[in-house]
């Protein structure tokens, strides 16, 4: 019995929450304490899978109308048919190429801007107050809102909704290279100082190297931010994109275009965003290691 | 020649209503030919302050500091700083983290990976060259570190509690490398630690500080690390009477700093 001497130690409850309950030991391998570890891929998948399946239970059982929800087939039908006739008249791929061209020009713009804003922002308390106010004071606001305004001033040919994106991945860019700059630890530009250097140099080789890191990580949710805004920027006098097919496929309540508009949108910017985890590991390897 | 430091104060203003902190007072230091000085004392007594004036961060409220006669405006090369850690860049590799100050003095690529070379044999670094200096463990980043202040051939090297990280055996190896280094290059150290008995088995020279206000208060002539460096070994110099006696006597003067202070 003396493995029962303290029954409370070894609880036999092992709810969901089990694991914030009681500290165990690691297995060899692991580091004791650090939590998150291990690795999540087939969890992932089996999560995917899940989804599939109750979309597939649901529909398939008659438990939600067509209308509302239609199953992964009728989906993955719409797809091979939109794929082969077009939406509308225009190709698929043409939908893609446009919305593409829009979401990725304007991150590319915002972050030909917003860098080396963000980056001068972090270096001179000059360039700081000054376009801290107006950054902050249009960073919160939904790009819904300012829609009307932009189409007022830009018209509603390509420029208002290109500006729209570019404006919502402008912030997040900027801000990220911003706390960038503050990356370099006080030695580093210390020690470049004593070999010489002037502050450029230390700029040049210290500072902006060290805010790499953070750069690319505002890099990945701008472009979030830029995919997010896509359908309010192709909202008006679109005729082609994304969006407009998901918008327009709305109002005929041809809900299986909806849902496969959004997986295509959402399985692009998930492979930009490998893209960029893989850019990640390449150019920053040293990332959290020092 | 060599730098020399007379009468420097170092007043901080005051801020928040607290009254100006003296930081340092009226500092006489000279450091000249191969002079090995190290700097001890209590946390707060101004060793860090007195590198920061000889490397130029921080310019002093009075007094001066000359280095071969013309006084010091900011820093640069002639005085290379190590410091404790968190210093090289990870995203260079060792090779280039040595280099580094040479890039900066714009020395081209084949001239400056020479002399780096010679520096990373030196500190018995050869086979990582192209290592990833995050890969390295503690001891070999700090000679990452040495040999990159070395390239700049200053005429002082500063040293800021450059083995402060290490654990006590790569510490004791650490400090007999530094030693044979400094012998072959003949270079002016000026050393911070918070070890007395690594303060004594380094220096030719001891300053121990005292606080509120920071201030040299007393001087030592130390004959230690030239009995190591004359073929003594490591442990021997620091089990002599001579050497015990004196790291009690210097430890009774920090702690009576310390207990001052609490």
């Amino acid at each position: 019995m003396t493995e029962h001497a303290y029954p409370n130690t070894q609880s036999k409850k092992k709810g969901i929450f089990f694991f914030l309950m009681k500290a165990r030991a690691t297995k060899p391998g692991e580091t004791y304490g650090v939590p998150g570890q291990g690795d999540t891929l087939l969890l992932s998948l089996g999560s995917i899978a899940g989804i599939i399946f109750l979309w597939w239970l649901v529909t398939s059982m008659g438990w939600i109308k067509p209308l509302f929800l239609p199953g992964p087939g009728a989906v993955l039908g719409k797809f091979v048919d939109v794929w082969n006739n077009g939406f509308t008249n225009t190709p698929f791929l043409e939908h893609v190429a446009v919305s593409g061209a829009r979401v990725f020009g304007a991150f590319l713009l915002a972050c030909l801007v917003g860098i080396p804003l963000g980056i001068a922002m972090g270096m001179s308390p000059f360039i700081r107050g000054v376009f801290d106010p107006p950054i902050e004071f249009y960073r919160p606001i939904p790009p819904l809102a300012y829609l009307p305004l932009m189409i007022i001033w830009f018209g509603i040919g390509e420029t208002s909704k290109v500006l729209l994106i570019f404006l919502s991945v402008l912030a997040p860019v900027a801000l990220g290279a911003r706390s960038g700059v503050k990356s370099a630890a006080i030695e580093q530009v210390h020690a470049a100082y004593s070999f010489g250097a002037s502050r450029w140099q230390v700029m040049r080789h210290v500072i902006l190297p060290s805010a790499l890191p953070e750069i690319l990580t505002a890099m990945r949710i701008g472009i979030g931010f830029g995919w997010t805004t896509l359908v309010a920027a192709e909202m008006v006098a679109a005729t082609e994109g994304l969006g407009y097919m998901v918008l327009s496929a709305s109002q005929f309540l041809q809900t299986s275009t909806v849902i496969m508009g959004i997986i295509v949108i959402a399985i692009i910017a998930y492979a930009f965003d490998l893209l960029m985890r893989f850019v990640e590991r390449r150019v920053v390897p040293w990332k959290g290691r020092m | 020649m060599g730098l020399n430091i007379r009468q420097a104060s170092v007043i901080y203003p005051s801020a928040d209503g607290r009254p100006p902190v003296e930081a340092l007072r009226k500092i006489d230091l000279e450091i000249v030919n191969d002079d090995f000085v190290v700097a001890l004392g209590a946390s707060g007594c101004g060793k860090s302050t007195l590198l920061s004036l000889i490397a130029g961060f921080l310019s002093p409220s009075s007094g001066e500091i000359l280095l071969d006669g013309s006084q010091v405006q900011g820093p640069g090369a002639d005085r290379a700083v190590v410091f404790q850690k968190h210093a090289l860049l990870p995203w260079l590799n060792v090779i280039d983290n040595v280099a580094f100050g040479l890039k900066l003095q714009g020395v081209d690529e084949a001239r400056r990976y020479e002399i780096a070379r010679g520096f990373i044999k030196l500190l018995g670094l050869g086979d990582f060259e192209t290592s990833r200096v995050y890969s390295l463990s503690g001891g070999m980043q700090q000679r990452v570190g040495i040999a990159r202040a070395l390239t700049c051939d200053p005429k002082v090297l500063l040293m800021d509690e450059p083995l402060g990280a290490l654990d006590a055996l790569t510490r004791e190896k650490a400090q007999e490398l530094i030693l044979n280094i400094w012998s072959s290059t003949h270079k002016s150290v000026f050393f911070i630690t918070h070890s007395v008995e690594e303060a004594l088995f380094m220096g030719t020279k001891l300053i121990v500080m005292s606080p509120r206000p920071g201030r040299i208060a007393h001087r030592f002539d130390l004959p230690f690390s030239r009995q190591f460096l004359g073929g003594t070994p490591a442990r021997e110099v620091k089990a002599s009477r001579e050497f015990i006696a004196l790291r009690e006597e210097v430890l009774k003067i920090i702690f009576s700093d310390e207990e001052a202070a609490a």
